[in-house]
């Protein structure tokens, strides 16, 4: 067994948590809760062993480094994080109906890491400019905070639909009515948005402290610094438009989302459509 | 401090916040997709004279400093520090409050409130200080005409919080400020074993003194396995009035620092010529020459001579050279070796080892930053006062009761800043556990 097959396994077991937690949400059966929730910490055990793994064989091939290094890596660590955010998401708030919402970017940037043309799966030895430890507490502090928001992007859709459900018909919907409550959603959707800001604030500042430690220059302005403030930007207005402007509710909801659009672009649109220094992350 | 004119209300205000904020995320776009910092023919050529006249009026191939930018980031300073002043005292007041002089009527009002009546007797046993205390809350007393009051409350210097994160954005603009007109930015090209005493500035490529020498004793490249570089690696000494001061050998992400002035492995350029040492294996006495390609030379005190004659490159990287020596009246010795590598050579009762490697130039790049610290200040100043906006409250709960006859009614309420939800519960518990002290 290598880290491959366990990550390659781990693809597919969150396409059927997914599909665990919709049947919750479809077919209004919580008995099936406890199943999603047990069978998706499985998932994340096995993804762990494959990143563990991974680990091990890199040191065996005599370039030990930990699995953080490449696009491949980075989108494994990423859905690793979705998924460990969202179980203590489901353990704090006691609900299970918004796996359905977050698990699948999860699976998908899993099912994206490996199907993918664009990616290399291969292990490579690091070049200079990578061997810092601040890369990777670069890595793991933006992916905890992209992971937050993508989870915080599928909370906004979900406070979406249940919100425009509630327009249209005179009696919610029982798909729809077993949501948590809109006041419960947005309270949720603030605190992980509040919880990756915190985090991607730290990636730009270990971002900025590994560049001058290699180049002598925190901070450069190129595309990629550059898309990573903007987005960090979007989420600062939000925050003070929530706790300033008294906005919330669908309004926060839509930035969730535009927010996460800049979080996919920082992350994945600079480093193909664009340029710069951190043109290493599309190998 | 509140002047209440409309410039004043103008800078002080969220809506400024929001709009300057959104304007610097939606135009630092640009640069992202235009390339910064060519020459004006290459605007030209990509995008046409007209266009090209555009980008040059508005600063746009170096807009990040542009006199626009710099002007909106000067406008979000401005908004900071006015916004701040604006707010900062009524936080203030509120954190060095005597709420122990709070009306027991305004307690009935409070989003956390709750109130009964109990018999009077209870209280005599009853110690409300220990039993706050014991729920966690340190209270204090005062004896008012109608009755008691107590008050306790947790992390009143939360409040500060956000006025961290707003100073340490300033902290960090100063700092990068300090860095811009107090330090420098250059670079150089040392061969090995040659020295400098200047740099040149990226920005100009005018020669900066150093006020020191640098020199590069040596470079090396080293590769894995599979032919990717896996360190480039410099010797470099500091000397000053030609005394050596400081060595360190310096690695990408590991660079030197002297005086304020920190020089970072930045690239490399290999020559045609070689370093060649030869060392007497018996004496110790070693010497380095630098050897043109198919070039002779000699070491007149040992009489031996020697000279690369052949080598085989992989693009600008020499992988193994010919090397021929001469010792004295011996037969000449001819040999490939790997870059690098060493021989020996017998000559009589002599030993040598003789050694050759290709000659390179250390890239370095070279910066003084005398900003840094205030930068890293500001980063760790953000971090902190982010923590403390989001995950702390300024709590707090106050227990009035008055006696009345033979019976005693009590006030209890509570008022936090954040997080009100998680209050609630909170206040919840508390309330059932002082109930039950007083029995009801
Ligand atoms: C990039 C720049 C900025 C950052 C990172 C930032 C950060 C923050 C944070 C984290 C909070 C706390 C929000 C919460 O508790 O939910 C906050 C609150 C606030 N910010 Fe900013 N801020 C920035 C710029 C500004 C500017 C330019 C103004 C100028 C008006 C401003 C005014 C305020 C105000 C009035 C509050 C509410 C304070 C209170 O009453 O508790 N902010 N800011």
């Amino acid at each position: 067994m290598d880290s491959s097959q366990l990550l390659g396994i781990t693809t597919f077991t969150y396409l059927f948590s997914t599909l665990l937690y919709v049947a919750i949400l479809v077919f209004k059966a919580p008995r099936l809760g406890v199943v999603a929730t047990l069978f998706t910490l499985v998932a994340w055990l096995i993804q762990t062993a494959g990143l563990a793994l991974r680990w091990m064989e890199s040191y065996q091939m005599g370039i030990g480094h930990a699995p953080l290094t490449n696009m491949y890596e980075s989108v494994v660590f990423f859905s690793w994080t979705i998924i460990i955010l969202y179980l203590l998401i489901e353990w704090k708030f006691k609900t299970k109906i918004i796996g359905a919402f977050a698990v699948p970017f999860a699976f998908l940037a899993m099912a994206y890491a490996s199907f993918s043309t664009n990616i290399s799966k291969t292990i490579n030895p690091l070049i200079p400019a990578l061997q810092s430890n601040w890369l990777i507490a670069h890595v793991v502090t933006c992916f905890i905070g992209y992971a937050a928001f993508a989870v915080a992007a599928g909370l906004g859709v979900m406070y979406l639909i249940k919100n425009g459900s509630k327009k249209g018909d005179q009696k919610p919907h029982g798909l729809i009515s077993s949501l948590p409550s809109l006041e419960t959603i947005d309270d949720i959707i603030h605190k992980t948005m509040v919880f990756g800001f915190i985090w991607l604030t730290a990636g730009i500042i270990t971002g900025a402290v590994w560049a001058n430690s290699a180049w002598g220059t925190y901070w450069s302005w190129d595309p990629k610094e550059t898309w990573s403030l903007i987005t960090w930007f979007i989420y600062a207005i939000t925050l003070h438009a929530r706790y300033t402007r008294g906005w919330s509710g669908t309004k926060i909801a839509y930035l969730s989302i535009f927010g996460f659009f800049a979080v996919l672009f920082t992350y994945y649109g600079v480093n193909f459509i664009l340029s710069g220094l951190h043109s290493y992350g599309s190998n | 401090m509140k002047q209440q004119n409309s410039i004043w209300k103008f800078f002080s205000s969220v809506k400024l916040a929001i709009f300057t904020l959104s304007f610097i995320a939606i135009t630092s776009i640009i640069g992202t997709v235009i390339p910064q910092g060519e020459p004006h023919a290459f605007y030209v050529k990509n995008y046409g004279p007209q266009v090209a006249q555009f980008f040059k009026v508005l600063d746009i191939p170096d807009m990040y400093y542009s006199w626009w930018f710099t002007g909106l980031l000067g406008l979000l300073c401005a908004n900071l520090i006015i916004c701040s002043f604006d707010r900062f005292p009524a936080v203030w007041k509120i954190i060095n409050a005597d709420n122990l002089s709070t009306s027991p009527s305004k307690l009935e009002k409070m989003r956390e409130s709750s109130s009964w009546t109990a018999l009077r007797s209870t209280v005599e046993k009853l110690n409300i200080t220990d039993l706050l205390q014991s729920s966690g809350w340190k209270a204090e007393l005062r004896k008012i005409e109608t009755g008691e009051l107590f008050f306790s409350q947790k992390a009143a210097w939360s409040r500060t919080g956000v006025y961290i994160v707003h100073t340490s954005i300033l902290v960090i603009f100063i700092g990068a400020i300090v860095g811009h007109f107090g330090g420098f930015k250059g670079n150089i090209m040392i061969p090995e074993t040659r020295s400098s005493t200047k740099i040149f500035s990226s920005g100009t490529s005018l020669p900066l003194e150093l006020g020191f020498e640098i020199r590069c004793d040596s470079f090396a490249i080293e590769y894995y396995d599979n032919g990717m570089v896996k360190e480039y690696k410099s010797l470099l000494t500091v000397l000053e009035n030609g005394k050596e001061v400081l060595q360190k050998y310096i690695e990408v992400n590991k660079p030197l620092t002297y005086k304020g002035i920190t020089f970072y492995q930045s690239s490399y350029e290999g020559y045609q010529d070689f370093i060649v040492t030869v060392k007497d294996k018996d004496s110790g006495e070693n010497k380095t020459f630098i050897v043109p390609f198919q070039k002779q030379q000699t070491w007149e005190e040992e009489k031996i001579r020697f000279g690369i004659i052949n080598a085989e490159a992989l693009g600008q990287r020499v992988v193994r050279s010919k090397l021929w020596v001469k010792p004295g009246d011996s037969p000449a010795v001819i040999e490939w070796l790997e870059d690098g590598q060493d021989i020996a050579i017998k000559h009589g009762d002599k030993n040598y080892i003789v050694a050759a490697k290709q000659m390179y130039a250390t890239g370095l790049q070279v910066a003084k930053d005398p900003g840094v610290w205030l930068v890293y200040l500001g980063c760790g100043l953000m971090l902190i006062g982010l923590y403390m906006a989001f995950f702390m409250s300024h709590k707090r709960i106050w227990l009035y009761q008055k006696m009345d006859g033979d019976d005693i009614s009590v006030v209890l309420a509570g008022s936090t800043n954040k997080n009100k939800i998680e209050f609630s519960k909170q206040f919840a518990e508390l309330e059932k556990q002082i109930r039950k002290s007083y029995g009801v």
